[in-house]
């Protein structure tokens, strides 16, 4: 029902039959690569980017892509699919048990008052009221794929207007299945074959959809543990990327089959998941699919842009789409106020989802099928939803740069973005080093995000309540769905050397405000982090090796605060000596080799050892006090 | 399990005890006294990380406290001066709701270099021991406690070893009188030291 391929209007020409599909996805990948990293630079955000590298691709600029921008749009299509999957991972079930009152109350009340009003603006231009009412249901729904893109890339979704937009987008997302329900019932003419199909085994039909979603919940909640732990396990890190995109896949076909959109089932899969240790690692896996798919549809988006017929009637078109952007926007505004959102997030709001949607090209299309409007009703509006997405990036700009800092200035006291999960300290590695780290940080109530690859190893700590998540932390992509953007400091303690060097240069690299402190194996070890620009390391044995020779001294009889004392002194001697010998190694780099280097290291700290031992502190000993006073009684007697 | 009329807390801090001979003597004569707890600060907290509730809990357990310490610039070893920030805390030991100390005798057992020709007016240290630990008087009183004279070996870095024996002895005697309720407090004068009188 959802297959785009049939449904996207503006067919265009034809596409060789020849080109193969290796030369398309280079003319699409190149497109994006050429257009994005430009766009973003503009401040344009990649969605605009995407967008105009569509048009610009397209038939009516360079032609390189035509018809098969719909076969494209086909799988593109599936980059909202992921979204809502990843989407719903980042929602745990209690959060949006939480939001149960903006999605009900606020994106009912959005859907509502946006079909009246634009169907009563239909009718009073002339529509029956059959017309307007499925003009204002396939116009009511905003693009989830361009919002939530846009919102994220501004790092937006956490605040008010963000979950807010979310909200609304999700009820939107839920209120496609009754609509297409609905359509058939508006045809003015008998409800053909499409019409039957929907709603005639009615009770059938809900069984099998509440089959499915008890499925989806139970295999989440029961069965995935124990298969990605046992996936985990043979430690093959693509066997997870399969297993990921097999979980989504698998989910959207069966949600479509027994139709319900896609889209909402991975939702729902992303929310059970959400709790799961592999939460971080699934993200981590999907998302670079998703960016792509959901660029390529941004891509097609652009692409279909039926400039003809813009060309043809340029006032009428942009008539519609500013006054589509403008009707949305004031009801929005107002459901904003009534709701209590904040005003600088109230404009957020309003600007981000005052846009015609996705979805629309569907409903459109269904709405010709089954004879509730004609072609060259939807034609023109079709056109309009495209060109009002393509607005909305240039709407949140506006919004940046204009209304956000008026607001700003307006009520300085305004809410904290809603930061849920996020913890200051994230530790890569959660073994004997990282256990103790990260215990003692628990301990002071500092919250930690921990990432380790030992599947064994993360199932105790979670039974003792610790939140530990599976994965390798020198992906770029697990550190970000860790929250390495908005993290103070990355602790690496990693028991393999190369790994732990891996993860510093990645962190140091890709989040440049991140602080990382490391673990290291040895000195040496702590020369390679050192090079790898980690902002401080700790030899991993010296600290303990010190206290345990406190002991052992208490033992031989010295008292513990001079032992202690002794301890502190040799490791302010051990940090001295290791600076010496960085130094002496980048002197003579050219002239020894390693062999005879690591004997004159060896050398060097020996010598180092025996100068420092001549010179202890004095311990309060007050032998020449004694002295100094006897010989001035005897010399008074 | 033999009862006393006082159970008593020995509060000793020496950094160097290593070096010490007065401190070490005077410790061994009632470190293994019954009735007496002896808490050697240094050895218990060489990183000073005071464990302030189980010190409230000593404290509560005794009836005497006694800080026992060489006398450095005037003053008592660091570790003293710690402990009475972190452990003697407002609304516990003093302040409106602080009477948990009310009532307990404290005292001064310390060991000084200079002798009493030093410690007054026109001598070398200008200043009588009392006077120079008011602030520790002042401190006892403020948490309800009974400040006692101080007792203090002196010539601590000259002193012959018969002498050393003998003030040895004579702390022992004192804190016996201290638990067993025998020193008369009342009969106390103002200023001096203990040991004349114990
Ligand atoms: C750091 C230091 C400070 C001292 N300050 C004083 C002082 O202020 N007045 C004094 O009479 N003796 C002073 N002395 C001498 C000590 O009181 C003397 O060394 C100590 O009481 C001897 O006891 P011990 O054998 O247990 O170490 C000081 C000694 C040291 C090491």
């Amino acid at each position: 029902m959802l297959d785009l391929t049939s449904v996207l209007p503006l067919a265009i020409a034809n596409a060789d039959p020849d080109d193969g599909f290796l030369l398309h996805a280079t003319v699409y990948l190149a497109a994006a690569v050429l257009a994005v990293p430009f766009a973003k630079r503009l401040g344009l955000g990649s969605v605009l980017g995407y967008i105009i590298a569509g048009v610009v691709i397209g038939p009516y600029v360079l032609g390189l892509v035509g018809a098969e921008g719909q076969s494209v749009m086909h799988a593109a299509e599936f980059g909202v699919v992921m979204m809502l999957f990843v989407v719903g991972l980042e929602l745990r079930p209690a959060m949006l048990w939480r939001l149960r009152g903006p999605i009900l109350g606020l994106g009912g009340a959005q859907v509502i008052c946006t079909v009246l009003i634009i169907a009563g603006i239909t009718m009073a231009l002339g529509m029956s009221w059959q017309g307007g009412l499925a003009i204002g249901m396939c116009l009511s729904l905003s693009s989830t794929a361009i919002v939530l893109q846009s919102l994220n890339e501004k790092g937006l979704t956490r605040s008010r207007g963000g979950q807010a937009s979310f909200s609304v987008l999700l009820f939107q997302d839920i209120a496609v299945i009754p609509m297409l329900a609905i359509m058939p019932f508006l045809a003015m003419v008998p409800e053909d074959d499409a019409a039957k199909a929907l709603h005639t085994p009615h009770w059938q039909k809900a069984v099998l959809i509440i089959g499915v979603v008890a499925g989806i919940v139970l295999a989440g909640r029961y069965l995935t543990r124990p298969i990605f732990r046992y996936i985990a396990a043979t430690q093959i890190r693509e066997m997870f990327t399969a297993i990921a995109l097999l979980l989504v896949i698998g989910v959207a076909l069966l949600t479509q089959s027994v139709g319900l959109s896609p889209a909402l089932g991975t939702f729902l899969a992303g929310v059970v998941l959400a709790e799961s240790e592999f939460r971080h690692e699934l993200e981590g896996n999907i998302e670079p699919f998703k960016g792509l798919l959901l660029g390529v549809f941004f891509i097609a988006v652009g692409a279909t842009i039926d400039f003809p017929f813009l060309l043809k009637h340029p006032l009428g078109i942009a008539g519609i789409v500013i006054g589509l952007v403008v009707i949305k926007f004031v009801i929005l505004f107002i459901l904003g106020k009534v709701f209590h959102i904040g005003r600088d997030q109230n404009w957020l709001f309003s600007f981000a989802l005052a846009q015609g949607g996705e979805f629309a090209f569907v409903l459109f299309s269904f709405a010709g099928t089954v004879d509730v409007l004609p072609i060259e009703v939807t034609t023109p509006l079709t056109l309009a939803v495209a060109l009002s997405m393509m607005m909305t990036p240039l709407l949140l700009i506006i919004h940046e740069r204009i209304v956000a800092p008026l607001m700003q200035n307006a009520d300085a006291e305004r809410h904290a973005d809603d930061i849920d999960e996020e913890n200051p300290i994230i530790i890569a590695g959660f073994g004997s080093f990282g256990n103790i780290i990260g215990r003692f940080l628990q301990a002071n109530n500092i919250g930690t995000t921990v990432l380790d690859t030992d599947p064994e190893h993360i199932e105790t700590l979670r039974k003792i309540g610790l939140k530990v998540y599976y994965g390798d932390a020198s992906r770029i992509d697990l550190l970000h769905a860790a929250g390495a953007d908005k993290a103070r400091m990355l602790i690496v303690a990693v028991d393999e050397k190369e790994k732990a060097n891996q993860i510093v240069s990645v962190a140091k690299k890709h989040f440049p405000n991140l602080i990382v402190y490391a673990r290291a194996l040895d000195y040496e070890h702590g020369a390679n982090l050192f090079e790898y620009r980690a902002d401080k390391w700790r030899h991993q044995n010296v600290g303990s090796a010190l206290e345990l020779g406190v002991d052992v001294l208490s033992y031989l009889g010295w008292s513990p605060f001079r032992a202690w004392r002794a301890s502190r002194r040799f490791s302010r001697h051990e940090d001295e000596t290791f600076k010496k010998l960085l130094k002496f190694r980048e002197d003579d780099k050219a002239f020894f080799d390693k062999a005879r280097q690591s004997r004159e290291e060896i050398e060097k700290i020996f010598m180092a050892d025996a100068e420092f031992k001549e010179n202890p502190d004095h311990a309060w000993d007050n032998t020449s006090l004694k002295e100094e006073v006897s010989s001035q009684q005897e010399e008074q007697a | 399990m033999p009862e006393f009329d006082r159970k008593i807390l020995v509060l000793f801090a020496h950094p160097g005890l290593e070096n010490s001979r007065c401190n070490q003597a005077l410790k061994e004569a009632v470190c293994e006294m019954s009735g007496v707890t002896f808490h050697d600060l240094y050895a218990v907290y060489p990183d000073f990380a005071i464990n302030v509730k189980a010190e409230q809990t000593l404290l509560t357990d005794h009836d005497a406290v006694i800080f026992q310490f060489p006398f450095y610039w005037y003053s008592t070893p660091a570790i003293l001066k710690e402990w009475q920030d972190l452990v003697l805390e407002h609304g516990w030991a003093y302040g409106q709701e602080g009477n948990q100390l009310q009532g307990k005798l404290f005292g001064v057992v310390t060991t000084s270099g200079g002798g009493p020709e030093a410690y007054q007016r026109g001598g070398y240290n200008h200043y009588t021991m009392n006077e120079l630990l008011h602030p520790l008087e002042r401190t006892a009183i403020l948490c309800g406690m009974r400040w006692l004279l101080p007792f203090a070996v002196q010539h601590a870095l000259t002193i012959e070893d018969h002498e050393l024996v003998e003030a040895a002895k004579h702390y022992r005697r004192y804190l016996e009188a201290i638990r067993d309720d025998t020193l008369d407090l009342n009969a106390l004068p103002e200023s001096g030291l203990i040991n004349t009188f114990a």
